[in-house]
C-alpha cells in the first residue's frame, strides 16, 4: 500500500503551534502548582497570566518572521498569505490585551487561573484558524474551536446567575448557528463536489452558477456567519451574552472572535462564492442596513453599560458589513482596517469598565460614572478617548476607519448605503457622549453618598500597560493612519 | 429500501417528539438512530454506519438513559390544548412546503454525479484512514485540540467547588 503524504509545511502553522503550547502548559502548570491555601484559589496564579501573555508576544513575534507571498500547504487546507498574517496580528493583540486587563479581575473574582488563560489561548487558536483556513473544514473546525471555548468562558464565573444564563444561552444559541452553517457547507459540497474555496469558486464559474442548492447553502453560510458576527437579526444573543459574561471575556469576545468570524467571512464569499457576488451582495446589503440601525437605536436607551457596548458592537459589525458590501480592495482593506481599530478601542474601553466595575462587577451602570472626572481624571480622559474613538470622531483609529469604509462604499457606489452609515453613526454619537458627559459634567453625588459609591480605582500593572497600549493604538492609528492602511491594503485578499 | 428506512426513521423521530414517557421516548430516537446508520450503509459508508450505531446508538444513548432514570423526571400532567397541536402542525407543514418546493426546484439535473472517490474502497475503515492521515491531516489534528478545549470546558463547567 502506497500512501501519499501531502506537503507538510509546519512552518506556515508555527504561531497556531505556539499558542496551543503555550495553551497546555498554562493547564499543566495549573494542576502542578499546588494552590490550596484555605480559600486562596485566587491568590498567586499571576504567573499563569503573564506566560499565557509571553506565549502570544512568542507568536506575534513568529507572525512577524513568516516570510510575505501566498502559500497553501496541507493539501490546499491552510492558507499563508498576508490577509491571514493581517488577521493573526490582530487575533494575537486582542488576546494580549485581555490578558493583561484580566490579571487583575480573575484575581479579585478569586476564579481559577489555569484553564481561564488556557481557554483564551485555546480559542485564539481557534481564530487563527479560521483566518487561515482555506477549506471550509479547517475553517469550521476552528470556528468550533473557538465557540466551544468562548461558550465555556462566558460562565466562567460560574457563582454569578447571569453568567451562568449568558453561557447556556450562548451555547444554545450558538450550536443552533453552527446547524445553520453546517448546513450550508453541506449544501455547497452537495452542489460542488468539494470543500476547498478554490475548488468550489472553480467549479462555479465553469458550470451552473444557478443551482439553487448553491444558493441555498449560500444563505445558510450567511445565517451561520451573521450569528457570530452578531448582526440583525441574528443578533438576540449578543445583549445577554455580553452583559452577563466576565467584563475581560466580554471584550474579547467582542474583539477577537467577531474580527475572526468577520475573517473567514470574507475569506469564504470572496474567495470561494465570488461568482455570486450578484446574489448575496444584496442580502448583506439589506444586512447591513439593519444591523447598524437596530445596534445604534436600541442602544439609545441602556442604562447597563456593558449591555449598551453589547448593542454598540452590534452597530460596529453593521460598519464593517458596509466595507464588506463595497467588495472591492478598499472594502476589504477597510474591514482589516476596521477590526484592528475595533480592537484597540473596545478592549481599552472595557478595561476600564472593568476598574470602575470593581470586585463583583458591581458598578456598570451609566449613573455609576457620574463625575468619574472629579475624581479620577486619567481615568475618565482615557475612557472618553476611548468613546471618541467608538463613536468616530478624530483624531481616533475609529474616524479612519469608519471613513475609509464609507469611501470605500461610495467608491463602488453604493451611496444611499453610505449616507445611512453616516446617520447611524451620528446617531451614536448619543449614546457615546452620555457617558463622557456623566463623568464631566455632572457633579459627583453629594459627599455623605459619594464616599460609598465611588471607591477609589485600583490600576494594577497589567492594566496600566494595557491601557496605554490601547490608547497609543488609537491615536496612533488616528493620527498616523497611513502605515497601517497600507499594511492593511497589502493584505487584501487575491480573489 | 431507502422509503423503508426512512420512512421508520421519520415515524420514530414522531414518536419520540411525541412521548411522554422519558424513556420511551428515548428508546425511539435509537431506532431512529439505527434507522440513520441503515442510510449510511446504502450511501457505501460502512465505516460511518458502525460508527453511529457504537457512539450514538450505543455509547450516547446509554448516557442518555442513565441520566433520564438518575434524575427520576415524572411524567408531566396534562396535554397540550389543540390549538397549539394545530400551531405547531401549521408550522411543520410549512417548513415541510418549503422543503418540497426546493427539491421541486433543484430537480434531478442539477446534483453532480457521484464523486470519483466513490469507486475504490470508498467508505471502508482503511480508505478513511489513509485520507484522515494524509490529506485531512490538519482538520484531524485541529479536532483534537478541539476536544482537550471541549474537555477542559466540561469539566471546568461541572466542578463540584465553586472556587
Amino acid at each position: 500500500m502506497e500512501i501519499i503524504i501531502p506537503t507538510i509545511n509546519l512552518a506556515s502553522i508555527y504561531p497556531e503551534i505556539v499558542v496551543t503550547i503555550f495553551a497546555v502548559i498554562v493547564l499543566l502548570l495549573h494542576a502542578f502548582t499546588p494552590h490550596h491555601s484555605p480559600g486562596g484559589a485566587g491568590k498567586g496564579g499571576d504567573h499563569l497570566g503573564y506566560i499565557s501573555f509571553i506565549g502570544i508576544a512568542y507568536a506575534t513575534f513568529l507572525v512577524f518572521t513568516q516570510e510575505g507571498g501566498t502559500e497553501y500547504s496541507f493539501n490546499g487546507l491552510w492558507i499563508l498569505d498576508n490577509y491571514s498574517r493581517f488577521f493573526r496580528l490582530i487575533f494575537l493583540l486582542g488576546t494580549g490585551l485581555t490578558i493583561l486587563i484580566s490579571v487583575k479581575y480573575v484575581k479579585d473574582e478569586g476564579i481559577n487561573h489555569g484553564e481561564y488563560y488556557s481557554l483564551i489561548l485555546f480559542a485564539t487558536v481557534g481564530m487563527m484558524i479560521m483566518g487561515g483556513g482555506a477549506d471550509l473544514i479547517t475553517i469550521f473546525l476552528g470556528l468550533e474551536l473557538m465557540s466551544i471555548s468562548l461558550y465555556v468562558l462566558a460562565g466562567y464565573t460560574r457563582n454569578r446567575l447571569t453568567s451562568n444564563e449568558s453561557s447556556l444561552k450562548y451555547f444554545l444559541l450558538g450550536s443552533f448557528a453552527t446547524g445553520f452553517l453546517l448546513y450550508g457547507i453541506a449544501l455547497l459540497y452537495g452542489a460542488t463536489g468539494t470543500t476547498n474555496l478554490k475548488g468550489i469558486s472553480g467549479f462555479i464559474s465553469e458550470s451552473n452558477f444557478g443551482n439553487p442548492i448553491l444558493i441555498m447553502g449560500m444563505v445558510l453560510l450567511v445565517v451561520g456567519f451573521g450569528f457570530k458576527i452578531a448582526s440583525v437579526p441574528f443578533h438576540m444573543w449578543t445583549p445577554d451574552v455580553y452583559e452577563g459574561a466576565p467584563s475581560p471575556i466580554t471584550a474579547f469576545m467582542s474583539a477577537g472572535p467577531k474580527a475572526a468570524a468577520f475573517a473567514a467571512f470574507a475569506r469564504v464569499f470572496f474567495e470561494g462564492l465570488p461568482s455570486l457576488q450578484g446574489v448575496w451582495v444584496d442580502l448583506i446589503w439589506i444586512l447591513a442596513v439593519l444591523t447598524m440601525t437596530v445596534g445604534n437605536v436600541i442602544a439609545l436607551v441602556q442604562n447597563n453599560i456593558k449591555r449598551m457596548l453589547a448593542y454598540s458592537s452590534i452597530a460596529h459589525a453593521g460598519y464593517v458589513l458596509v466595507a464588506f458590501v463595497s467588495a472591492n480592495e478598499l472594502g476589504i482593506g477597510g474591514i482589516l482596517y476596521y477590526m484592528l481599530a475595533y480592537t484597540f478601542m473596545n478592549i481599552g474601553a472595557f478595561g476600564i469598565i472593568i476598574v470602575v466595575g470593581g470586585k463583583g462587577e458591581k458598578r456598570v451602570n451609566v449613573d455609576d460614572y457620574t463625575g468619574l472626572a472629579y475624581r479620577h481624571p486619567v481615568a475618565a480622559a482615557t475612557m472618553s478617548l476611548f468613546l471618541f474613538s467608538l463613536a468616530g470622531i478624530p483624531p481616533t483609529a475609529g474616524f479612519m476607519g469608519k471613513f475609509y469604509i464609507f469611501s470605500a462604499a461610495i467608491k463602488s457606489g453604493y451611496i444611499g448605503l453610505a449616507i445611512i452609515g453616516v446617520i447611524n453613526s451620528v446617531v451614536s454619537v448619543y449614546y457615546y457622549l452620555r457617558i463622557t458627559v456623566a463623568m464631566y459634567m455632572k457633579e459627583p453625588e453629594s459627599a455623605v453618598s459619594g464616599a460609598e459609591s465611588m471607591p477609589s480605582l485600583v490600576f494594577s500593572t497589567a492594566m496600566i500597560i494595557a491601557m496605554v497600549i490601547a490608547a497609543y493604538g488609537v491615536l496612533r492609528m488616528g493620527i498616523f493612519p497611513s502605515a497601517y492602511i497600507a499594511l492593511a491594503q497589502q493584505s487584501h485578499l487575491s480573489f | 429500501m431507502f422509503y423503508i428506512i426512512g420512512g421508520v426513521a421519520v415515524l420514530s423521530a414522531l414518536i419520540m417528539v411525541t412521548n411522554k414517557k422519558p424513556v420511551s421516548a428515548a428508546m425511539s430516537l435509537i431506532v431512529t438512530m439505527l434507522c440513520l446508520s441503515g442510510m449510511y450503509v446504502i450511501l457505501d459508508a460502512h465505516l460511518i454506519a458502525a460508527l453511529q450505531i457504537i457512539v450514538y446508538a450505543g455509547a450516547i444513548m446509554v448516557l442518555f438513559l442513565f441520566v433520564i432514570m438518575l434524575l427520576n423526571i415524572q411524567e408531566k400532567e396534562g396535554r397540550l390544548s389543540g390549538h397549539k397541536i394545530f400551531l405547531q402542525f401549521a408550522w411543520i407543514m410549512l417548513v415541510g412546503y418549503v422543503f418540497i418546493s426546493m427539491v421541486k426546484l433543484i430537480g434531478g439535473d442539477s446534483l453532480p454525479a457521484r464523486v470519483e472517490g466513490s469507486i475504490n474502497g470508498f467508505g471502508t475503515t482503511k480508505a478513511v484512514g489513509e485520507i484522515l492521515f494524509t490529506d485531512f491531516l490538519l482538520p484531524f489534528e485541529i479536532a483534537s485540540i478541539l476536544l482537550l478545549a471541549a474537555i477542559v470546558g466540561a469539566v471546568i463547567l461541572a466542578k463540584a467547588k465553586v472556587d
